[in-house]
């Protein structure tokens, strides 16, 4: 393996000669367990663990969910009940799996908004941030499509509108719909194709982590001060680093257990509360719910969708220039997949030349000013259409769209970086007395 | 750097959370103090036998209860009736036999029956399908310090009647003040002394409703007792596990790190 200079696995006479020339998996499992890491990553660097664990937590209680779950719309919300009330800890793995889902959303948008503050998707880490992007993208399909399996009424109209956006798309739309669909409406035919997908996806998502975790083991890991590694020799890496085992394996258990701690408090003591009650409802066709909300891991970009309504003005010449052809629906849809769009491609829009925020003072308001939009968008995103949510939607929106478009391009140029530590041995320094040995 | 990143993390979720629940109108819900609220709350086994009686009495004339197995009232977690008394029980509704298809007595491994003969909504799940407190702004802040009020929205649709009917397209509607449209078509269910209890607790309006409130949280969520003993299990062994991570990942970075001075 590429990457930073280290010591490699040197298979002993005998069997593991024998299997190494046949097969160099210890030597590969050894080279990703021993990897050299900065030694000084804080702790915005334990949600990568987190999240491998929520995908290895979420697919265990799944598989067992799938033995006592029935994909069919006259069974569905039965066997749920099932599983609550005959399955032996059947109650604890639904509970688990539900409440996963949510933890799972909560590590990545930290492990994202820390990868945009230290800047770790700047070059050479761009095919790392665009996995992590596809990723985040099979998560909401899967996230979704999970939802809809209850069959509550949640799920159903989550589900009904949802596929709803795919029916706006001009020419395309309502075939698409119904081809996601399997008819008409959601039905049985629906169900039985998001529950296929749903048990698919999470094995998509866990070879994407395998590309995600050679990609940036291949160019080193990013740091707090967005400093490379020296990598002229295997002493100088050394100052720089320590091997992934045990010392980061070791913290990142540490922090694993504590955010546990968190979780399993949740899971047990409030297991419904990041829930919606309507989903305790079987699902009706003929009757909608009062509020259809998305699960709070989507308010954010469900707000964006929201927000570009008929009477604003960008919606109106978009609708003029296109003679019609893109409508407010439309312009909404183009605006929720624009947002994550926009996140996946600023690699190539942040112009500065200095990775880490740390030492960019300007971009740390705009920075901390994006981490408050996203929570605005998620609060307003639950908020009903009418009073002054509509123009908090807008002007958060804005923003989101502004800090990727706008501002990080004219930052690069405008502002005076603050100078940067030669090494990261350096910086650990100034920070660390030496080791009492 | 990770304190304001934590800081505003878990803001976010407060702010997220409630906000999806903030749905729903209706009026002014009272909490009541039930026994399974809180991590150490569990339910009174009395209580839930006096709302079993209630919900037999009144509620049963037209609601069902079809998700909950019979057998389960002898489940310790809830109302922990004999196995006798459980057959007894049982034997007073007749089940159409789903192998023979002939109707026979019902049996402890049956479902309570489920009824839709007046067009009432199954009670099995109602006290996790409704919310009791919301917000503030949409925050969740009271479903937080409450819980999210589902019995208590039940103790108050049963006592939000206000005596008013109307008339409208041939139904007559009750007033009640927890209704979402202020308008419902259950009559009143409860009145003082309606039901007598064979040991002896109050059986006026407020109190039957309130144990029947609980009897449906039970149903909804019977397995409430074991879940939060096995939480508390998981999380005073991660409580430890932690601590142990603590201190070896302090002494394993002893010789790395030292003291931090800036």
């Amino acid at each position: 393996m590429a990457g930073i200079p280290h010591d490699h696995y040197e298979p002993k006479p005998g069997f593991q000669t024998w299997l190494h020339n046949r097969l160099p998996i210890v030597a590969i499992a050894y080279g990703t367990l021993m990897i050299p890491t900065p030694k000084n990553l804080n702790w915005m660097w334990i949600w990568g663990i987190v999240l491998a664990f929520c995908l290895g937590l979420q697919i265990i209680t799944g598989i067992v969910l799938a033995m006592h779950y029935t994909p069919h719309v006259d069974f569905a919300f039965a066997s749920v009940e099932h599983i609550m009330r005959d399955v032996n800890g059947g109650y604890m793995l639904r509970y688990i799996h539900a409440n996963g889902a949510s933890l799972f959303f909560f590590a990545v948008y930290l492990h994202i908004f820390r990868g945009l503050y230290y800047g770790s998707y700047k070059a050479p880490r761009e095919v790392t941030w665009i996995i992590g992007m596809l990723i985040y993208v099979a998560m909401m399909a899967t996230g979704f499509m999970g939802y809809v399996l209850p069959w509550g009424q949640m799920s159903f109209w989550g589900a009904t509108v949802i596929t709803g956006l795919f029916g706006a798309i001009p020419g395309v739309g309502p075939v698409l719909q119904e081809w996601l669909l399997g008819g008409p409406a959601v039905s049985n035919a629906t169900l039985n194709r998001f529950f296929s997908l749903h048990y698919l996806l999470p094995f998509v998502i866990a070879a994407l982590v395998a590309l995600h975790i050679w990609a940036f083991h291949n160019t080193g890991n990013n740091n707090p001060t967005g400093v490379e590694v020296r990598r002229t020799s295997k002493e100088e890496a050394a100052k720089d680093t320590v091997p992934f085992w045990p010392y980061y394996v070791i913290k990142d258990l540490f922090a694993l257990a504590v955010v546990l701690v968190i979780f399993f408090a949740v899971v047990s003591f409030m297991p419904n509360f990041l829930g919606h009650p309507d989903n305790y409802i079987e699902a009706n066709a003929l009757s909608t719910p009062a509020h259809i909300v998305p699960e709070w891991y989507f308010l954010p970009f469900y707000a964006i969708l929201r927000a570009f309504t008929a009477d604003v003005w960008v919606v109106q010449l978009v609708h003029f220039v296109t003679f019609g052809i893109v409508d407010a629906k439309f312009f909404g849809v183009v605006a929720m997949f624009g947002a994550i769009a926009v996140m996946a491609l600023v690699p190539w829009l942040d112009t500065s030349s200095v990775r880490s925020g740390k030492y960019r003072p300007k971009f740390k308001a705009w920075f901390w000013l994006l981490a408050i939009d996203f929570v605005v968008l998620m609060w307003v995103g639950a908020m009903p259409t009418d009073g002054i949510y509509p123009y908090i939607s807008l002007i958060a929106s804005t923003y989101w769209f502004s800090y990727f478009l706008i501002i990080l391009p004219l930052l690069g140029v405008l502002e005076k970086p603050l100078p940067q530590p030669a090494t990261i041995e350096e910086d650990f320094k100034s920070h660390y007395a030496e080791p009492a040995e | 750097m990770f304190r304001k990143i934590a800081i505003s993390a878990v803001s976010a979720l407060g702010l997220m959370t409630g906000a999806v629940l903030a749905a729903e109108g209706g009026g002014h819900v009272e909490d009541v103090p039930f026994s399974f609220e809180g991590p150490f709350g569990t339910y009174d086994e009395h209580q839930l036998q006096r709302g079993l009686q209630v919900y037999t009495e009144v509620c049963a004339a037209c609601h069902g209860l079809k998700f909950v197995p019979i057998r389960a009232l002898s489940d310790e977690g809830g109302p922990h009736l004999p196995a006798d008394q459980v057959r007894a029980y049982a034997k007073a509704f007749t089940v159409t036999d789903k192998e023979t298809g002939e109707d026979r007595e019902g049996l402890p491994t049956d479902n309570f029956p489920a009824n839709t003969g007046a067009g009432a909504p199954d009670l099995s799940l109602m006290a996790k399908a409704r919310a009791g407190f919301h917000g503030p702004y949409g925050l969740g802040i009271n479903q937080l310090l409450h819980g999210i009020g589902g019995p208590e929205y039940i103790d108050s649709i049963l006592r939000g009647y206000t005596g008013e009917t109307k008339e409208e397209a041939g139904s007559t509607f009750y007033e009640n003040h927890t209704f979402s449209t202020g308008w419902i078509k259950m009559p009143p269910p409860l009145s003082d002394g309606l039901v007598t209890f064979a040991d002896g607790a109050p059986n006026d309006v407020k109190h039957m409703s309130e144990d029947v409130a609980a009897f449906l949280m039970w149903t909804a969520e019977p397995k409430l007792n074991d879940r939060k003993d096995v939480g508390f299990k998981a999380v005073l062994f991660l409580i430890v596990l932690s601590s142990l991570l603590y201190l070896t990942n302090k002494r394993l970075w002893a010789s790395i790190k030292g003291k931090k001075v800036h």
